[in-house]
């Protein structure tokens, strides 16, 4: 053993002695190298790219008529007014109705909570039940959930209007919700379903020689491990539902049109001058609920997409 | 015979067309420390789940306590697991994993503290309980998912490889562990691994299973001496087993094995039937039961030259050539045996085993 030992520290001085005059230590790496260069130019060329027209949005909501008559549209604001944002909200006319878009926000407010809780609650299930409790038929039944996610709404639109009407809720919030509940399944099903199946099986088989039964395991087990995909589905729900337009549109009555249409009635009304301010703010509006929903809840949405993603 | 504490009659399981189990038979005894033993998907870690519950058999009974279980659903077969990966729930605290099953089954508060009290005692974790298990080491995330099973207070254990996610040493500490748990509970153990070496220590007896099949259920000492066919002899033991394949011969009324033109004598052995001349036979034997430069009586001696040495401290390991073969021999640590040294080897034949080259089995 000590004969060993001593051969190894020999070896080991010797090679430092020779390595001293060499390089040592971290490598330096300049600021201004040709790789820095192409990536950091890459990088702020794309976020300026996608961050230019919210850039002319913002700047064009805070001017007045006249000055955007002026017609430089990148030039910031001479005189900040935020009369424009006022009137979207609350005085801003589509047809007869003036009352701005504050209707069609709390018309998304209500048709946007209760159908991302329900399919979120139905779909969270169906993926558990999916993937531990393997039953009869469950591959079949995932299939053909999984061929849903692919067909396009607008195959379905008309079968579900007639569905709709023979139920009685053609045009009504509860129609509506339904109709997004629906929507929203494969997908939220899949993703809770390969959330599921990458958590350690034998967490499942532990709990039921525990004597843990399907909503105890459910309940007690699966949710408080959850959290990250349920927050990616609350966001990709509270995001789709929001940014909905179509079935908005179809399924219901004026008074119960979403934001989304109402931003549309707006901005394409044909009466008068068109009042780009108004319009910008109009749109700004519209999409600041998915906006804040992202900067809040962004970093658990890429943890829990990635985590979603780490087996099928 | 004492009275079976599980049972297993005549179970298959089938994943579509796949065989996993066949027809496997097995008794546990009451109080026994049973070691399911195999390389990885050899069904053993299947067969735990069918007794568990937790997977639904194809065909066959199961009884736990003379009580067919057949159907029942895990809580209800009087059964507690412990698996490798811990699978302890990472929202509760350690008092919380152990007490779930207990609330889940409605104990009166004071039972389920007075159980958790007992298990965290047994276990040495009371400085642990209100900690959650991403707090927890290894070896003490294993005492915990152990306590678990501890606290339901039941006649079988089944355990899933509880030791392979460890490092060796704390493996070797909870080893002992386990089986100073199995001596003062004195409960059923039923315990999967791949590891030969949890195997011999631990068991009562140890099934050596393959393709679903129990190859041998015995004892570890007649495991591991009197294997009952090449595929245990050659899976049990590390550095494993010298095989030689050759034929019975006889020189002059005295049986032997030729191999390659060397002869072992075949006086000692204890054969089960007549060995007739030319049969095809695989002769094993163990590295420890090769003697270097010591006689050995009925041996012949037989010359070889070392080709290289292993010191394991308190073993020496010799690899050297004999019949145009590789084979390994065992001596203890203190003889030193430079590499191309000739010695001499004494085969000890009473501790060998021949099996019929055809049939795998011993002769």
């Amino acid at each position: 053993m000590a004969d060993t030992a001593s051969i190894d520290h020999s070896t080991i001085t010797s090679t430092s002695a020779k390595s001293a005059a060499g390089p040592r230590g971290k490598k330096p790496r300049p600021l201004f190298s040709s790789r820095n260069i192409m990536v950091y130019g890459v990088l702020i060329f794309a976020a300026a790219y996608y961050l230019l027209p919210l850039y002319v949005m913002v700047v064009t909501s805070l001017k007045g008529m006249p000055e955007i008559r002026l017609g430089n549209i990148f030039s910031p604001p001479m005189e900040i007014t935020f009369e424009p944002w006022a009137k979207a909200w609350a005085s801003a006319c589509t047809g007869l109705n003036c009352e701005g878009l504050s209707r069609g926000f709390w018309n998304s407010v209500r048709i946007t909570i209760p159908s991302t809780i329900v399919s979120i609650a139905i779909a969270s299930v169906n993926g558990y039940a999916l993937a531990n409790w393997r039953f009869k038929g469950a591959d079949l039944f995932f299939t053909i959930l999984i061929v849903g996610a692919f067909i396009p709404y607008q195959v379905m639109i008309y079968p579900i209007v007639i569905v709709l009407r023979e139920m009685g809720l053609y045009g009504s919030l509860t129609g509506l919700i339904l109709v997004h509940t629906i929507f929203g399944m494969p997908i939220l099903t899949l993703l809770f379903r390969n959330y599921f199946s990458a958590l350690p099986e034998e967490l499942f088989k532990a709990a039921r020689i525990d004597g843990a039964g399907f909503w105890t395991i459910y309940f007690r087990i699966m949710l408080p491990m959850s959290l990250p995909i349920f927050v990616v589905a609350m966001i990709l729900q509270v995001t789709g539902i929001w940014n909905d337009f179509l079935l908005g549109v179809v399924f219901t009555r004026p008074e119960y049109y979403p934001m989304t249409v109402q931003l549309n009635n707006i901005v394409n009304s044909v009466q008068g001058v068109k009042e780009y301010n108004i319009n910008m703010a109009a749109t700004i509006l519209t999409g600041a609920v998915p906006l804040i929903v992202y900067f809040v809840s962004g970093r658990l949405f890429v943890r829990g997409i990635a985590a979603g993603a780490v087996k099928g | 015979m004492t009275s079976n504490s599980v049972s297993v009659r005549d179970l298959s399981l089938n994943f579509g067309a796949v065989t996993v189990l066949k027809t496997l038979n097995l008794d546990v005894r009451d109080g026994e420390f049973l070691v399911l033993l195999g390389s990885s998907g050899c069904g053993k870690s299947t067969l735990l789940n069918c007794i568990a519950g937790l997977l639904d058999v194809s065909d066959g009974q199961i009884f736990i306590k003379e009580k067919n279980v057949t159907w029942e659903e895990p809580k209800d077969r009087g059964i507690g697991m412990v698996f490798q990966s811990y699978a302890l729930y990472p929202q509760m605290t350690v008092e919380g994993n152990l007490s779930f099953g207990l609330k889940v089954a409605k104990l009166p508060q004071s039972e389920i503290d007075k159980r958790v009290a007992r298990a965290a005692e047994i276990l040495q974790i009371q400085p642990l309980l209100k900690r959650k298990p991403s707090e927890l080491s290894g070896g003490q995330r294993q005492r915990v998912a152990i306590g678990r099973a501890l606290v339901r207070d039941v006649d079988v254990f089944l355990f899933d490889e509880p030791l392979s996610n460890l490092d060796a040493k704390l493996r070797s500490e909870l080893r002992v562990e386990i089986k100073r748990l199995h001596q003062s509970l004195k409960n059923t153990m039923i315990y999967v691994t791949h590891d030969q070496i949890e195997a011999l220590t631990l068991a009562d007896r140890i099934a050596v299973m393959k393709s679903g099949v129990i190859q041998q259920l015995a004892d570890p000492m007649t495991i591991y001496n009197f294997p009952e066919n090449l595929f245990v002899a050659g899976f049990i033991g590390s550095p494993s087993m010298n095989f030689f394949r050759g034929e019975i011969a006889d020189r002059g009324g005295r049986k032997v094995i030729a191999v390659n033109g060397v002869d072992f004598g075949m006086e000692s052995y204890p054969a089960r039937g007549p060995l007739e001349t030319g049969r095809k036979v695989v002769l094993g034997v163990r590295p420890e039961h090769v003697k270097v430069d010591e006689s050995v009586p009925g041996s012949e001696e037989h010359d070889a030259v070392v080709d290289i040495e292993e010191p394991m401290g308190a073993d020496n390991l010799l690899w050297l050539k004999l019949a145009g073969q590789t084979m390994s021999v065992r001596i203890a640590g203190a003889r030193r045996y430079a590499p191309g040294t000739a010695l001499k080897l004494g085969f000890d034949m009473s501790m060998a085993s021949v099996f019929d080259a055809v049939t795998e089995n011993r002769v």
